[in-house]
């Protein structure tokens, strides 16, 4: 531990002060670096908190600039997990985006996918002619995922507070919801399943049934979170009045979800600009006006609930439309493949098989030509966004007229929402920037792209 | 910002050989022309692209490579625009008053969507009026994304910002074109503080200067890094992986479709 020189910052956030000494904590090691810090008489102290901070969400890296236990300045510095995710999806067809956006924010990969093929179904011109089994199948693997993003952001940040209980609970809650997206995608997470024109493929069977025997599961859980939670005073200790964030800061700084609506905005993108049939299902938009971390918690385990209820309308639908298309009729953008589960794993599924190499030799063409050059989208741009768990997601997609995105752009909620934390945590405590990237809910893989 | 190169300054294109019929492209295969608007009769605006045979890279085998055609952005619409975007042009011409025609380079409708063509000096006022006249609130700013044309000469680098008014449900891009040697444009963080980062995120990727941002420093790559990733003539990167004895190139040196 010797002192170094400070320079400046990646965000300018603090004046570069060239006499300055700069620490590094190594953990275990806090006393002598205040000692040292006593010694010099140095009034300043800043800490980076992060980036490899496990209630980060990723890799986040905090400065904080501290007097005592407050906090006089609180800045974000992003980028660590920065992966050039557009830039490569500018080398691949359309279809393959698909894979690559979905690793965006992987806690809600679904949400990506959505967005990304509505943005691309709206250039083609073809929204209309999704099919309804598809649409419904979206919705449910939309609301699905909601809840599991839900109940990252409440069991982590139970667990950021010290209740282990809350996570583990959380994350058997979660697997449920993973159970049947594996079921019926194949994959936990990062699915590839919602495709332009539809979804990669249809439920199993027995998919609905399982649905309706793991989801009063997830309910009771869920119960078994809020009893945890909401009435225990030390939670409501460290959460009530703390984070604050109003209505006018939040829409100055572009907040959106969750987050949002905790200050008094019933503004949900499902309901306002609805899409995949949103305005049929039966459900309600949770708000609050206490504008503070609590009230995020609670916001958070009612729209679990209403997602329940949308997931509970899916189930009926699938059982009334069994057998409907999931894909659009139109051979030159449906993705050609069936996928069946076989002896050696999930692959083409050998009716597929025969009929392309053996029947038709226009399908044998059309599986070759969207299968190594894709199908091509005519040249414009489009905006497209959704209601995601953790605000607004958007897409700014540009084609060239060519099989490739000329630019795909995702506008990430967390990205905004990491702007506020500023304002969440300046005057507060420490330990209540904990609480406020928590109840903040971003994931850096999707803040970071 | 007296150097500016407008698209009215800029010496008009020539009309491009090939026909601009954008869904004609030679290895289409999709018959979708009844989905998309009909280009024919508008003047095109922007060149997205210049294509040149089948595929990118090395040996271009499918006997198409001699083949060029220019792309186009959906180009600009007549009167009336349909919907309430004849309204939301109409308030924001009255409020810019002689200034209008100087702010709007184009107005166009495609796919539902209404985009403006702002000249960069009128940024700013636009932005304020789109905020703040009671008939347009538009209260999100969604970001700013940039977009790199490196044909469209004189307009390469393009901001496009997505605004949406919660009060009237509408939704309206804004889009402004600078020229890569000369690529300043005002900040728009004075009337939406949330453009902050993006704007950040723009000048990283694409190399925007935003004029009167208070800190436009690099916020994705590393402060030391040199060149603008996002932009069309930075390389993807990537090396050549060898499998199975063959070896595959980078996917961006590879040979591919367009």
């Amino acid at each position: 531990m010797s002192p170094q020189t400070f320079s400046t910052h990646a965000t300018g956030a603090f004046s570069a002060d060239e006499d300055a000494p700069e620490y590094t904590a190594y953990g275990q090691d806090w006393s002598d670096i205040a000692e040292e810090a006593k010694r010099l008489g140095q009034q300043r102290i800043v800490v980076n908190m992060g980036p490899q901070h496990p209630s980060t969400h990723g890799v986040l890296r905090v400065m904080l600039e501290i007097e005592g236990e407050t906090v006089t300045e609180a800045r974000a510095g992003i980028g660590f997990l920065h992966t050039g995710i557009e830039k490569n999806m500018e080398f691949r067809t359309w279809t393959q985006g698909v894979t690559f956006c979905t690793r965006m924010d992987y806690v809600q990969s679904m949400f990506q996918e959505v967005v990304y093929c509505l943005g691309i179904e709206k250039l083609l011109g073809i929204t209309d002619d999704i099919p309804e089994r598809a649409n419904v199948l979206r919705v449910l693997m939309m609301e699905l995922t909601r809840i599991g993003s839900h109940l990252v952001a409440i069991g982590t940040g139970g667990n950021e507070m010290g209740a282990t209980t809350v996570m583990t609970t959380a994350f058997i809650a979660r697997e449920q919801t993973f159970r049947v997206i594996e079921m019926i995608t194949g994959l936990r997470t990062n699915n590839a399943y919602i495709r332009p024109g539809g979804v990669s493929q249809d439920t199993p069977e027995g998919a609905v049934d399982y649905i309706r025997e793991l989801m009063p599961d997830v309910k009771q859980r869920l119960d078994e979170l809020a009893d945890l939670q909401l009435e225990n005073p030390i939670f409501k200790l460290r959460l009530k009045g703390i984070a604050n964030l109003n209505l006018s800061s939040a829409m100055a700084l572009g907040v959106t979800g969750p987050m949002l609506r905790s200050a008094g905005l019933p503004y949900d993108m499902r309901k306002t600009n609805p899409y995949c049939g949103y305005e049929t299902y039966d459900f309600q938009v949770p708000t609050s006006t206490d504008e503070d971390a609590y009230s995020r918690v609670v916001l958070r385990m009612e729209e679990c609930y209403e997602s329940l209820k949308i997931i509970e309308q899916c189930c009926d639908r699938l059982d009334a439309m069994e057998g409907q298309p999931v894909m659009v009729a139109d051979k030159k953008i449906a993705w050609p493949a069936q996928l069946a589960l076989g002896p050696d794993g999930q692959g083409n599924s050998l009716d597929h098989i025969q009929h392309i190499m053996g029947q038709s030799m226009e399908a044998l063409i059309h599986h070759f030509k969207l299968v190594t050059e894709g199908f091509p989208v005519p040249a414009g741009q489009v905006y497209q966004q959704i209601e995601s768990p953790k605000g607004v997601l958007g897409v700014h997609l540009v084609s060239d007229g060519g099989t490739k995105p000329w630019r795909a752009h995702f506008r990430d909620p967390g990205f905004n929402h990491l702007q506020a934390l500023s304002i969440l945590c300046q005057g507060g405590q420490v330990a209540d920037v904990v609480v406020a990237i928590a109840t903040m809910d971003f994931v850096l893989g999707g803040v970071d792209r | 910002m007296s150097d500016k190169v407008s698209k009215k300054d800029a010496p008009k294109k020539s009309p491009v050989e090939t026909a601009p019929k954008k869904t004609d492209i030679e290895e289409s295969n999709v018959d979708i022309s009844s989905a998309i608007p009909d280009p024919e009769g508008r003047a095109p605006i922007t060149l997205i692209n210049v294509r040149e045979g089948m595929f990118s890279g090395a040996g271009d085998t499918s006997g198409f490579g001699g083949l060029t055609q220019a792309v186009q952005m959906p180009g600009s619409s007549e009167r009336p625009y349909g919907e309430w975007f004849d309204g939301v042009v109409d308030i924001l011409e009255e409020l810019l008053g002689d200034d209008a025609d100087e702010a709007f380079e184009y107005v166009v409708v495609d796919r539902g969507e209404l985009t403006i063509y702002v000249n960069r000096d009128h940024l700013l006022t636009v932005m304020t009026h789109l905020r703040d006249d009671q008939d347009l609130r538009f209260e999100f700013c969604l970001g700013v994304s940039g977009v790199h044309y490196p044909d469209d000469t004189g307009r390469e680098l393009h901001a496009v910002y997505p605004m949406h008014s919660i009060t009237h449900n509408r939704h309206v891009r804004i889009e402004v074109a600078v020229a890569i040697d000369d690529p300043h444009m005002p900040s728009i963080t004075s009337v939406y503080p949330a453009n902050n980062w993006h704007e950040r995120e723009t000048w990283d990727f694409f190399g925007i200067i935003f004029d009167g941002h208070p800190s436009l420093a690099r916020i994705e790559m590393p402060d030391d890094w040199v060149g603008h990733p996002q932009r069309k003539d930075y390389p993807l990167g990537g090396i050549p992986v060898e499998y199975k004895g063959a070896t595959i190139p980078s996917p961006d040196t590879r040979r591919q479709y367009r």
